[in-house]
C-alpha cells in the first residue's frame, strides 16, 4: 500500500496492547514526548481476550494523570484497528499528530532546558 | 493481608510541595498485591511527581525505592546510608510501614502515600474484602470459620439480628448477611446443633477498646 504517515510518530512494537503499562506513557512523556498512543486490536477480537480492554483503562489512568499535574491528558490516546486496516492506522496517525500540534510541545520540554 | 488504597496526587502534592529532595519508598508486601504502593505504583507516582514540579519551574528531586517491607527493622536499614539525600519521605506502604519509618528515622518528614484500609482477601482483581477485624480473641471454631466481628456490620454474636432479609444485611441489600453465611455453613459441616449454643459475652479488651495493642513472645525473643 506504501501509505505515508507523518515522520514524528516513532512506533514501538509490543506482542500485545496488554504489554503497555502505565509507566511507559508517563516514562515517554517524561523523557520528552509531545504524546503517545496505543494502537491495539479492535474490542472483542483480542488474541489474548482483553488485552486491547486493559490498555484502554491504563491510557485513562494516564490521562487523568496528567491532566491532574498539569500536562494534559489528550496528549495520550487509545485507538483500535484491525490487522488489515492499514489506512486507518495511517489515518490514525495523521489525526494524532494534527491533535499533539494543535496543543504544542510537552510543556516540561521547556523547562526542562532551563534546568540543563 | 492489609489493603490500601492511592491517596490522590493532588493530595500527595499538597503535603510535600515545600519540599526538594524527595523519596518515594515502596514496600513489596501487601501493598504491592493490592497494586496501590508496589515497585511499579512507586515508578508511577514518582514520574508524575517529576513532570509536576519541571511544570511548575521547580527543580525537584524525586527518586524511588521499594524495600521488601517497612515494618521491619532490617529492611529498613537498607536506606539508611541514602537517606541523608533527602529532606522528605513518601511512604507507598501501609500505615504501618509509614509509622516505623518516622520511627527509624527521627528527624525525616514521612507522608502517606496511600490511605490504609482493613484486611481483607483478594476476590478478585480489583477486588478486596474484609474478613479480619483482628479482635484478638478468635471465634471462628464457633461460627464454621465465618467470622461475625468483621462480617456482621453489628458484629453480633448471636445472630443474626431482625435485619436480616433474604440472606442480605438491612445497611445494604449488596452485603451478605454473615449469620446467613454461618447458619448455611453450619448447615453444610452438619453441625447445626452448634448454632443452638449461646455465645458469652465476648472479652473486648483484646480489641482497640483495651487500647493500642502487642504481643510478647518470650519463646522467640532473643
Amino acid at each position: 500500500m506504501r501509505l505515508a504517515y507523518p515522520t514524528s510518530i516513532k512506533i514501538i512494537r509490543v506482542p500485545c496492547t496488554g504489554k503497555v503499562d502505565v509507566l511507559y506513557f508517563l516514562r515517554a512523556l517524561e523523557k520528552g514526548a509531545d504524546g503517545a498512543y496505543a494502537v491495539g486490536c479492535m474490542e472483542g477480537d483480542c488474541h489474548f481476550n482483553s488485552g486491547n480492554l486493559r490498555a484502554r483503562k491504563r491510557v485513562e489512568q494516564v490521562q487523568k494523570i496528567l491532566d491532574t499535574i498539569g500536562i494534559g491528558g489528550e496528549r495520550v490516546q487509545m485507538y483500535n484497528l484491525s490487522s488489515s486496516e492499514g489506512p486507518l492506522f495511517a489515518q490514525y496517525a495523521v489525526e494524532m499528530d494534527e491533535r499533539i500540534r494543535k496543543l504544542g510541545p510537552n510543556p516540561i520540554k521547556k523547562h526542562k532546558k532551563k534546568a540543563a | 493481608m492489609i489493603v490500601a488504597d492511592k491517596k490522590p496526587i493532588e493530595e500527595i502534592i499538597d503535603e510535600i510541595k515545600e519540599h526538594e529532595r524527595i523519596l518515594i519508598l515502596g514496600c513489596n508486601e501487601c501493598v504491592t498485591v493490592c497494586e496501590a504502593g508496589g515497585k511499579k505504583e512507586v515508578g508511577v507516582l514518582a514520574s508524575a511527581l517529576r513532570m509536576y514540579f519541571l511544570n511548575e519551574g521547580k527543580e525537584v528531586k524525586v527518586d524511588e525505592k521499594t524495600l521488601e517491607r517497612q515494618c521491619d527493622h532490617e529492611y529498613l536499614e537498607e536506606i539508611r546510608s541514602m537517606i541523608d539525600q533527602y529532606d522528605a519521605v513518601v511512604s507507598l506502604a501501609c500505615g504501618v510501614g509509614v509509622q516505623f519509618t518516622a520511627e527509624k528515622y527521627h528527624s525525616m518528614p514521612v507522608y502517606p502515600g496511600v490511605n490504609t484500609c482493613f484486611m481483607v482477601v483478594t476476590e478478585e482483581r480489583g477486588l478486596w474484602t474484609e474478613r479480619c477485624q483482628g479482635c484478638g480473641e478468635c471465634i471462628l471454631a464457633r461460627t464454621g470459620a465465618i467470622c461475625p466481628v468483621s462480617r456482621c456490620a453489628k458484629r453480633v454474636l448471636n445472630g443474626p439480628c431482625g435485619g436480616s432479609t433474604d440472606g442480605k444485611c438491612e445497611i445494604n441489600k449488596e452485603i451478605d448477611c454473615a449469620w446467613q453465611l454461618i447458619v448455611d455453613r453450619l448447615k453444610a459441616l452438619d453441625r447445626l446443633d452448634d448454632y443452638e449454643k449461646i455465645s458469652p459475652l465476648k472479652d473486648w479488651s483484646t480489641d482497640r477498646a483495651g487500647g493500642p495493642r502487642k504481643v510478647i513472645r518470650e519463646d522467640v525473643q532473643q
